[in-house]
């Protein structure tokens, strides 16, 4: 009966000053739908660039880098010195290894059976001249396992123009990256002309084209078969340059990438995460910077919200003391300026929601300006309902605390001392 | 008329403390009986109406013995004396102190929807019987901030009847009230102690008022002369 009589009590005050009310709704309103707005755009941003990075990379990327070796035979010598020598070697030129990965095919295959590893996708690749009649750009050519590549990695959905399986329906052909084709102005039914570094040539037929949306990848790289690639490069088929690995959880690479270095000395093992760092160096900030934020303007809408109820306690202390003297506690007093705020907080709240996906989706459908390096068509815009009910939960707890203390001190009120005056 | 002692008090003795301590009530014993109409009357700051709210519970700052049908009410809390206050007392100010934002008709029902003893519907008609009583039925729907001063003290009035307290206070009821309204008043308050038994304590510089109910306190700083 009591609580009843309270929020009637509260819902009369509400209705009767309904400018008052009003404002304090939109205070709680705009913090949060600010809120979703934000955090909506912040995730959406974070998820896109993170999608970006963990489709174009594979889950763990095993490769043989040019570099100077370290362990050459002098200083397994000089390790073994009992004399206290000396070696030092100047000028170290690195060997001419092939950056063939050593038994490619017979660690692709322990790799397949590892439990957390979903699939190995070999490559060969190489930099190469494009040769378009006179034009001549320098990009990579990758070849690859067209079936493994679509299965794991999707290569199937980059493509624009074509398909990715028409690499497998002809010989000699190729597919290139969007930026690369359009440097060469090679269409689909040209013909390119690919140089190795070696001065090894062929002549290839353009049957798709694909893009990332990331310009580094589009302007540089294209793909044909593997066995296409071998022949430019006049290596047998068991010459394979990169492995490309996908895990069933991606989020284990960089454990499985360290795990795995340990076995393979010689090679490059590298992990998603650290071959985007650039891309995803942002994200521990954005999330930082949404929720520093996000804080705040709850936080000043609750400043919001207890000014007013405390103006609007000043303002009733004579009807308090009425109140108080014809029979109401203390408790029920506090009970009818809470409802009060947990009201405008509620209301506030559900306004907030409606307002920040309002705002959400036409973010979502904004054209994202046109840009060099990577290309979105609108902007990145999450809708999580665990957002909203946040944002809803937020506004709930604000005014209650909010509203909290104004209503403690409403209950103390001495009406002997208001109505005596 | 029933002399069945209703209020007791004994011993009072308060002291407001600002600007310096100064002793408002001088060790007051008084008491009052069922259904009797009483005034206290006195020269201004003499202490009548410190005395009042001392009576009326709401005031807890004294010492001194205050029993009210049998309970003693010295030392009891405020969430209790706010209990007791709705079930057993009545009050009527100099100022109306209606909620303006509620009509008339709600204001009279609030105490009693408060004390939960009738249903909703009950209380409502309750209520304006009460309203009746005052000749008010016609403005219960009315919001009581646009009622006239005497039509918000008869509301006022009705208020405090709504619980059907065993002692009315009142606090100058009828201060601000031209002569008609005050007649009218007065009126009702007659009614209520000799028909309905009811006791009025009432703070009055109204010397008409005083002189037409049954009994008169008068004080003096502080202390109740021989009345």
């Amino acid at each position: 009966m009591n609580w009843r009589l309270a929020l009637d009590i509260a819902l009369t005050h509400l209705v009767t000053k309904k400018k008052q009310s009003l404002v304090a709704m939109l205070g709680v309103m705009f913090g949060i739908s600010m809120f979703i707005i934000m955090i909506s755009f912040m995730t959406g941003v974070n998820q896109f660039l993170e999608d970006l990075a963990m489709d174009n990379t594979p889950d763990v990327h095993i490769y043989n880098p040019v570099q100077i070796k370290n362990n050459t035979i002098i200083r397994k010598a000089a390790a073994k010195d009992t004399l206290g020598r000396w070696f030092l070697v100047l000028h170290q030129r690195p060997k001419n290894d092939l950056p063939k990965i050593k038994n490619a095919q017979w660690l692709r295959d322990e790799l397949e059976k590892l439990p957390q590893v979903a699939g190995v996708a070999p490559q060969v690749s190489s930099e190469v001249f494009f040769n378009n009649g006179p034009v001549q750009i320098q990009g990579e050519i990758s070849g690859i396992d067209v079936r493994k590549q679509e299965q794991l990695f999707g290569l199937d959905r980059k493509m624009e123009v074509g398909s990715l399986e028409d690499l497998l329906k002809a010989s000699d052909v190729i597919v290139m990256g969007r930026g690369l084709a359009d440097k060469t102005s090679a269409k689909v039914g040209d013909r390119v002309s690919v140089t190795t570094p070696e001065g090894y040539n062929l002549i290839l037929k353009v049957v798709g084209i694909f893009s990332f949306g990331i310009s580094t990848l589009d302007d540089t790289k294209s793909y044909a078969t593997l066995a296409t690639v071998q022949k430019i490069l006049q290596r047998d088929p068991s010459y394979i340059t990169d492995l490309n690995i996908k895990l069933k959880d991606m989020n284990l690479a960089k454990l499985f990438a360290v795990n795995l270095k340990k076995n393979l000395a010689d090679m490059s093992v590298e992990d998603w995460q650290t071959a985007n760092q650039s891309i995803l160096a942002g994200e521990k900030i954005r999330n930082v910077l949404t929720a520093v934020v996000s804080f705040t303007l709850l936080l000043v809408a609750g400043f919001g919200i207890y000014n007013i109820m405390n103006m609007n306690i000043i303002n009733k202390m004579k009807d308090i003391a009425i109140l108080k003297a014809t029979g109401f506690q203390g408790r029920d007093i506090t009970s009818i300026f809470l409802f009060q705020s947990l009201i405008i907080g509620i209301m506030g709240g559900i306004m907030g929601v409606l307002v920040g996906y309002g705002f959400s989706y036409l973010l979502s459908i904004t054209p994202f300006p046109e840009g060099t390096v990577i290309r979105i068509n609108t902007f990145p815009v999450n809708f999580l309902a665990v957002h909203y009910l946040t944002g809803l939960l937020f506004g709930f707890l604000t005014t209650l605390f909010a509203g909290f203390f104004p209503s403690l001190r409403a209950s103390r009120i001495d009406p002997v001392r208001i109505i005596r005056g | 008329m029933n002399m069945e002692t209703i209020l007791k008090a004994s011993g009072i003795v308060k002291y407001f403390m600002d600007p310096e301590p100064f002793r408002v009530l001088n060790d007051i014993t008084f008491e009052a009986s069922k259904g009797q109409f009483l005034s206290i009357v006195g020269k201004s700051g003499c202490g009548k109406s410190t005395l009042l709210y001392v009576l009326s519970t709401m005031d807890t700052d004294y010492e001194g013995m205050l029993e009210i049908k049998g309970e003693q009410l010295h030392g009891w809390g405020q969430n209790n004396l706010a209990r007791f206050r709705n079930e057993h007392l009545g009050f009527v100010f100099q100022f109306h102190y209606l909620l303006p934002e509620f009509t008339a008709l709600k204001n009279v029902m609030l105490p009693a929807l408060k004390l939960g003893k009738y249903t909703r519907d009950e209380v409502a008609s309750r209520a304006l019987e009460k309203l009746r009583m005052v000749g008010m039925e016609n403005y219960a729907q009315k919001v009581s901030a646009r009622l006239s001063g005497g039509q918000q003290q008869r509301v006022a009035i009705a208020r405090a009847l709504i619980n059907d307290p065993d002692i009315i206070m009142c606090d100058e009821p009828t201060g601000n009230l031209d002569k008609a309204n005050s007649q009218n008043v007065f009126d009702i308050f007659r009614e209520l102690s000799h028909q309905n038994h009811q006791t009025i304590i009432a703070v009055t510089h109204d010397v008409d008022f005083a002189r037409g109910s049954d009994y008169v306190v008068e004080m003096q700083d502080g202390q109740i002369l021989r009345a």
